[in-house]
C-alpha cells in the first residue's frame, strides 16, 4: 500500500526540504514507505482530501476538524512549545496605532490561511469590525500581504505569527504589529487517515520517541519543534469545540 | 458559596445580595471599576453539566481575581455580577441544553469587586451523542456593544424588580 503525507500549505517556504527530511526519517521508523506531497494552496489540497488520496496530514486545527468529523482522521501528535497565534499589523508609516482606531471600510488583506483569518477577524471585532463592513483582499503568502499593506493597498493585514518573524529584516521593518494574539492553545496536529487507523498507536509511539535521540531531535529542531507530544481523543474533541466557538 | 470579603475589595462599594438557580445565596460586594480586557487573549473554562468549573486557563484565572483553586469545582455563578439580569443566563441555559450554541455580552464580577466585559460564546460538549459539559470562550467586545448591553441590561432589570 502506497501512502501519502501532506502539510498544510500555511508552513513556511522556507520548510519545504525540512518536511523532505521528517518525512524521511518517518519512513524509516515506520519501515513503510510514505509519499509526500505539497501543495501550493489550500484548494489543491482541499481536492485532495477530498478524493481520499491523502493518508498522513500536518493540519492546522481548522481543518483538523474537518478531518476528524468528515473524513475519519484521527490526530495522533502535536509539535511541543508551540501554538498557533496570530498577528494583526500595519504599514510602518500608518496613522493607526490601535485596532480600535479602525473604522468600517477598511481594507483587509489576509493570506489563503482560514484559520489565521479567523483569529485576525476576531482581533478586529473590538472595533466592530465584521466580515460584512471591510473590504477584503485575498493573497497567496504572507510576503504579499506585507506587500499590499506597505504599498498602501490595504490598511491593515493578517499573519501567522510564525510567518511574520520569517519575513525578512527588510520587510519586517517596513511593518508595525497592532496586535499579537495570545491564545496558547490553538495548534496543529499531525492526523492520520482511516488506512493507517490500525497503526495509529505505533506511529503516536515512533513520533513521540523522536526526540529521545540525537537524529530525531535534529529533524525536528529544523521544523522548529521541540518534540512530537500524544494527543488523545479528547484533545482533539476540545480543540474541534474550540474552533466551533470561533467560528460562530 | 463563601460570601465576598471587604478585604478582597479595593476602594468603595456597594453590597448586593444574590440567590442561585439552586437557592444558593451570596453576599457581593461591587465597586464601579472596569478592568479592561486584555488584548489578543481569549478566555476559556469548561463546565460540567451543572455548570461547575471543571477547567479554567490563565487568562480566565488572572482576569477573575481568583486562583484556579478557588474557581475548579466551583460554580460558574462565582462571576453573577448583580447587574446582569437573571434572563440573560435563562436564556444560555435553555440554549445550550437544546445543543445550540449561545453567544452574549456578559458583565462578569471579579474577587475584588470591579467587573469586566466580555462577549461570550458557550457551547455545549458532545460525546458519543451525550451533552458531557460546556465550554465558554470569550473576546474582546466593542465599546459599543458593551454600552448597548450595559443599555438593555439596566432596563430588563428595571422590568425584573
Ligand atoms: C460554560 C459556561 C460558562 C459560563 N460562564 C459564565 C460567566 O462567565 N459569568 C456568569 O455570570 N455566568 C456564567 N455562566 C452561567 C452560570 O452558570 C449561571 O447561570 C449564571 O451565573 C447565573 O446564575 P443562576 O443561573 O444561578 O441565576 C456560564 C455557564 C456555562 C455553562
Amino acid at each position: 500500500m502506497s501512502l501519502t503525507m501532506t502539510v498544510s500549505p500555511d508552513f513556511s517556504p522556507d520548510h519545504i526540504s525540512d518536511w523532505y527530511i521528517f518525512n524521511t526519517c518517518l519512513q524509516r521508523r515506520l519501515d513503510t514507505g510514505i509519499h509526500l506531497e505539497l501543495y501550493s494552496g489550500f484548494d489543491e489540497q482541499r481536492k485532495a482530501i477530498a478524493n481520499d488520496e491523502i493518508d498522513l496530514i500536518y493540519a492546522n486545527p481548522f481543518d483538523a476538524a474537518m478531518l476528524v468529523r468528515e473524513k475519519g482522521f484521527s490526530a495522533v501528535a502535536r509539535p511541543g512549545g508551540k501554538a498557533d497565534e496570530a498577528i494583526v499589523a500595519v504599514s510602518e508609516d500608518s496613522d493607526i496605532n490601535d485596532v480600535e482606531e479602525l473604522s468600517p471600510g477598511i481594507t483587509v488583506v489576509s493570506a489563503e490561511d482560514p484559520e489565521v483569518h479567523l483569529m485576525g477577524m476576531i482581533m478586529l471585532e473590538p472595533a466592530d469590525l465584521t466580515r460584512d463592513n471591510i473590504e477584503l483582499k485575498q493573497v497567496q503568502n504572507y510576503v504579499l500581504v506585507a506587500k499590499e499593506l506597505f504599498r498602501g493597498q490595504a490598511d491593515v493585514g493578517f499573519f501567522l505569527a510564525e510567518a511574520y518573524q520569517d519575513l525578512s529584516r527588510m520587510v519586517r521593518s517596513r511593518l508595525r504589529p497592532l496586535i499579537e494574539s495570545q491564545i496558547s492553545v490553538i495548534h496543529h496536529s499531525l492526523l492520520v487517515g482511516p488506512r493507517l487507523a490500525g497503526r495509529r498507536e505505533e506511529i503516536q509511539q515512533r513520533l513521540v520517541e523522536m526526540s529521545e535521540d540525537e537524529k530525531g531531535r535534529g529533524v525536528l529542531d529544523t521544523l522548529g519543534f521541540d518534540a512530537w507530544e500524544p494527543i488523545e481523543q479528547e484533545d482533539t474533541e476540545f480543540m474541534i469545540d474550540l474552533m466551533d466557538t470561533l467560528g460562530a | 458559596m463563601e460570601d465576598m470579603r471587604p478585604e478582597d475589595v479595593s476602594g468603595d462599594y456597594r453590597e448586593a445580595e444574590l440567590t442561585f438557580y439552586d437557592g444558593t445565596r451570596r453576599k457581593v460586594l461591587v465597586t464601579d471599576e472596569e478592568v479592561p480586557y486584555p488584548d489578543g487573549k481569549l478566555i476559556v473554562s469548561r463546565t460540567d453539566t451543572k455548570g461547575v468549573i471543571t477547567h479554567a486557563n490563565q487568562a480566565f484565572v488572572d482576569m477573575s481575581g481568583y486562583t484556579e483553586d478557588e474557581l475548579v469545582g466551583q460554580p460558574h455563578y462565582i462571576l453573577r455580577h448583580p447587574d446582569m439580569p437573571r434572563e440573560a443566563f435563562a436564556d444560555l441555559w435553555n440554549v445550550v441544553e437544546n445543543r445550540q450554541q449561545w453567544h452574549g455580552y456578559v458583565k462578569n464580577l471579579r474577587k475584588d469587586g470591579c467587573h469586566y466585559w466580555v462577549y461570550a460564546t458557550v457551547i455545549p460538549n458532545v460525546r458519543d451523542g451525550e451533552i458531557v459539559g460546556y465550554t465558554s470562550v470569550r473576546r474582546k467586545p466593542s465599546r459599543r456593544k458593551v454600552e448597548e448591553s450595559e443599555a438593555l441590561y439596566a432596563s430588563m432589570r428595571g422590568e425584573e424588580d
